[in-house]
């Protein structure tokens, strides 16, 4: 009775890890498609799949569990914020549409093919099932089990996927590795370069306000007030990380102005209420 | 509880994944989905594995891991690069053949 009662429910604690760490799942996954920047996407995304890999162990994949974790979080996620930081941290998505109204397109084309894949679910007879027990203990436990599928049906498959492997890190390495075609320029080449062509001849300007500010990526200031876009290295410069600060002084005594303004208006009328 | 919850779940997942290919401009959140994508099948295949009693969905699922991590190897290359020649990840900036 109760083998019976096991090949049509699981246990009451698998029901409940199944709807608490699937709610956080969904929500996961919900994050990775809403959040504005990549890595926040990233990251819930990587919480996904250590729930993911749960579920693995939850169904008795035991092997697939660890590889998850191992691999999906360890390596791959970690490979996606690595290319993120490379790419920029601070690049959020734009909200601007290129196609109009290609968004609220996009949700009811997803919305249609989860009905379409639920219902699907739901009309396949699929209310019993076996359990990985007897497949699991068949060879001595779950790694042995796919240690011997692997290794003999599957064996062509597996040796695929190793000349695949092999091609993948090589191509990644011809796509990202940059041959220099000339020969870096010495200081001392810069140097004569700079007196020939006689401009900037001294060292750049450097960095800061100094009586507010002395951080590197704070443009020094004119003598008229404006900033300067030489004094800040060119790296931040590309970037568009320079943080303009000459408006700030104007702003502060704008604000000083105000509040005695408002102080000297209070005081008269302090004084007319007297009188 | 019945397993095929499970199914469900990683049906919801896929959707999930599919919805944010289509609605995400950036390239590596593009990626990223597709990879949720990819968990999405890994999670259905072990469940199936589990109904049927048979190690051989879980075969399936374990070359899929490896198949994506060769994938993801790949597209980040070819991202960082087209990154490094337009200075954006932008799936709508890159619409030249040429650089």
């Amino acid at each position: 009775m109760s083998a019976e009662l096991a090949a049509y429910a699981t246990s009451g604690g698998e029901a409940f890890q199944f709807w608490v760490l699937g709610t956080v799942a969904v929500a996961g996954a919900l994050g990775t498609i809403l959040m504005r920047r990549a890595v926040h996407s990233a990251l819930c995304l990587a919480g996904t799949m250590i729930i993911l890999a749960v579920f693995y162990l939850a169904n008795g994949a035991y092997f697939l569990g660890i590889v998850q974790i191992v691999v999906y979080t360890g390596a791959i996620m970690m490979l996606f914020l690595f290319v993120v930081m490379l790419v920029g941290v601070t690049a959020a998505d734009s909200l601007k549409e290129t196609l109009k109204g290609q968004r609220w397109w996009a949700a009811a084309c997803g919305l249609g093919f989860g009905i379409l894949l639920a219902g699907g679910i739901g009309n396949a007879s699929l209310t019993e099932f076996v359990g990985l027990g007897a497949a699991n203990s068949a060879h001595g436990g779950n790694v042995e089990g796919l240690a011997a599928l692997i290794f003999t049906k599957y064996v062509f498959a597996f040796e695929m996927t190793g000349a695949l492997l092999i091609t993948a890190a090589v191509g990644a390495m011809v796509l990202t590795h940059r041959e220099r075609t000339e020969r870096a320029r010495t200081q001392r080449e810069l140097a004569e370069q700079r007196v020939r062509e006689g401009k900037h001849v001294p060292p750049l300007p450097a960095p800061g306000v100094y009586a507010r500010h002395n951080a590197v990526d704070i443009p020094g200031l004119l003598p008229d007030g404006t900033p300067s876009e030489l004094t800040v290295m060119q790296t931040l410069r590309k970037r568009g990380q320079v943080r303009d600060v000459s408006a700030e002084a104007l702003a502060d005594l704008k604000a000083l102005e105000q509040r005695s303004e408002e102080r000297l208006g209070r005081d008269r009328d302090e004084e007319e209420a007297t009188r | 509880m019945n397993p095929v919850n499970y199914l469900y779940l990683a049906a919801l997942l896929f959707t999930i994944g599919a919805a944010g290919v289509l609605i995400r401009r950036n390239a590596i959140v593009v990626f990223m989905c597709v990879e949720l994508m990819l968990n999405a099948c890994n999670l259905a295949f072990v469940a199936f594995s589990r109904m049927h009693g048979n190690l051989d969905g879980q075969i399936i699922a374990f070359f899929t891991m490896v198949v994506a991590a060769a994938e993801v190897v790949v597209g980040l290359a070819i991202i960082v690069s087209v990154f490094r020649a337009r200075h954006s990840a932008s799936v709508d900036d890159a619409s030249l053949m040429k650089l």
